[in-house]
């Protein structure tokens, strides 16, 4: 953190957000955190909310099912376009 | 406090969709070695294959992807039914313009974008307000500059429920959805998502940010409702 970045109003320090959060950069050290409550406390939710992300929403397997669905129906497009030629 | 960067950065436990052809395009590539390489020509084969018309070949590309576009309609639409629904046509789609796919992109990317266009269609056919990708991506009118967030009175506290972060997710507008789904959720970089939807990296960013506001916003508003904070 250079001196810059030590007087930060919340707006300005928010708007360096979405550059920060996808840097190597430990948060938890920047000036502006070490006295603003409220950017702190928006920094723990978006953390909460991006764990919460990743244990709630797996990557999933359809059903097996749909295969099935998927192939008949490009089976009947086949024979559709046949017989339309 | 933790360091944000290992919570946020979510991406890397996430699977990667593999290449097939042009597989320059959206993942890093890494050293070559003889694995590597006898996996990219094994499904260039069955790409070929596919494209030859190889009905088996088909099947093992779809094998190959399912779980990813599925997961990412189920993600975009937030139904079952739904997401089986819009998974078929993109397969469909996939299997009537797979021979004109030429390799400029990988595989993964080309019918990613495709799925994408898929679930977009469908969500403009729902009377949401999306007509295009663009349209998607273009910045909510409601973004005010300066605007700030955060309360240390609104901490979301405890932990939090799936359907009530699905119901935030469902009601994000559909450009910030798709690219907290796709960074977020399906694991994609930033660099992958302009690839992906045409757009900066930056923007890829700037959406993302938004996304994670927006929902912050509506846990809250679901807490204080709740009476938790």
């Amino acid at each position: 953190m250079n001196e810059s970045t030590n007087n930060l109003t919340c707006a300005e320090f928010q708007a360096l957000l979405p550059e920060l959060l996808d840097s190597p950069t430990d948060m938890s050290q920047h000036p502006h955190l070490q006295y603003c409550d409220n950017c702190r406390a928006l920094l723990t939710n978006l953390e909460s909310i991006a764990e919460a992300v990743r244990h709630l929403f797996p990557v999933v397997e359809p059903p097996d099912t749909l295969w099935g669905q998927i192939e008949l129906a490009i089976k009947r497009e086949e024979t559709d376009s046949a017989t339309a030629n | 406090m933790p360091n944000s960067r290992s919570s946020m950065q979510l991406s890397d436990s996430a699977p990667k969709p593999f290449l097939v052809a042009g597989a320059s395009s959206v993942s890093k590539p890494s050293a070559p070695h003889d694995g590597v390489m006898a996996l990219q020509n094994e499904q260039a084969d069955i790409l070929a294959k596919a494209q030859a018309g190889d009905h088996q070949a088909f099947a093992q590309l779809y094998s190959l992807h399912k779980r990813r576009i599925y997961s990412l309609c189920l993600r975009m639409v937030g139904s079952v039914s739904e997401a089986e629904d819009l998974t078929q046509e993109a397969f469909l789609q996939f299997h009537r313009k797979i021979a004109t796919f030429r390799g400029e992109s990988a595989l993964s990317t080309w019918l990613h974008r495709l799925a994408i266009n898929v679930v977009l269609m469908h969500l403009r056919k729902k009377g949401l307000q999306v007509t295009s990708l663009d349209e998607a991506m273009e910045p909510a009118s409601d973004q005010r500059p300066g605007r700030t967030f955060g309360a240390p009175d609104l901490m979301l506290a405890g932990t939090i429920d799936r359907l009530v972060l699905q119901r935030a997710i469902d009601e994000l507008p559909a450009g910030y959805r798709l690219i907290f789904v796709l960074h977020e959720i399906e694991g994609y970089e930033h660099n992958e998502i302009a690839t992906l939807l045409n757009c900066s990296i930056g923007n890829s960013k700037s959406q993302l940010h938004k996304a994670r506001l927006k929902l912050c916003d509506a846990l809250r508003k679901q807490r204080k409702l709740e009476g938790r904070i």
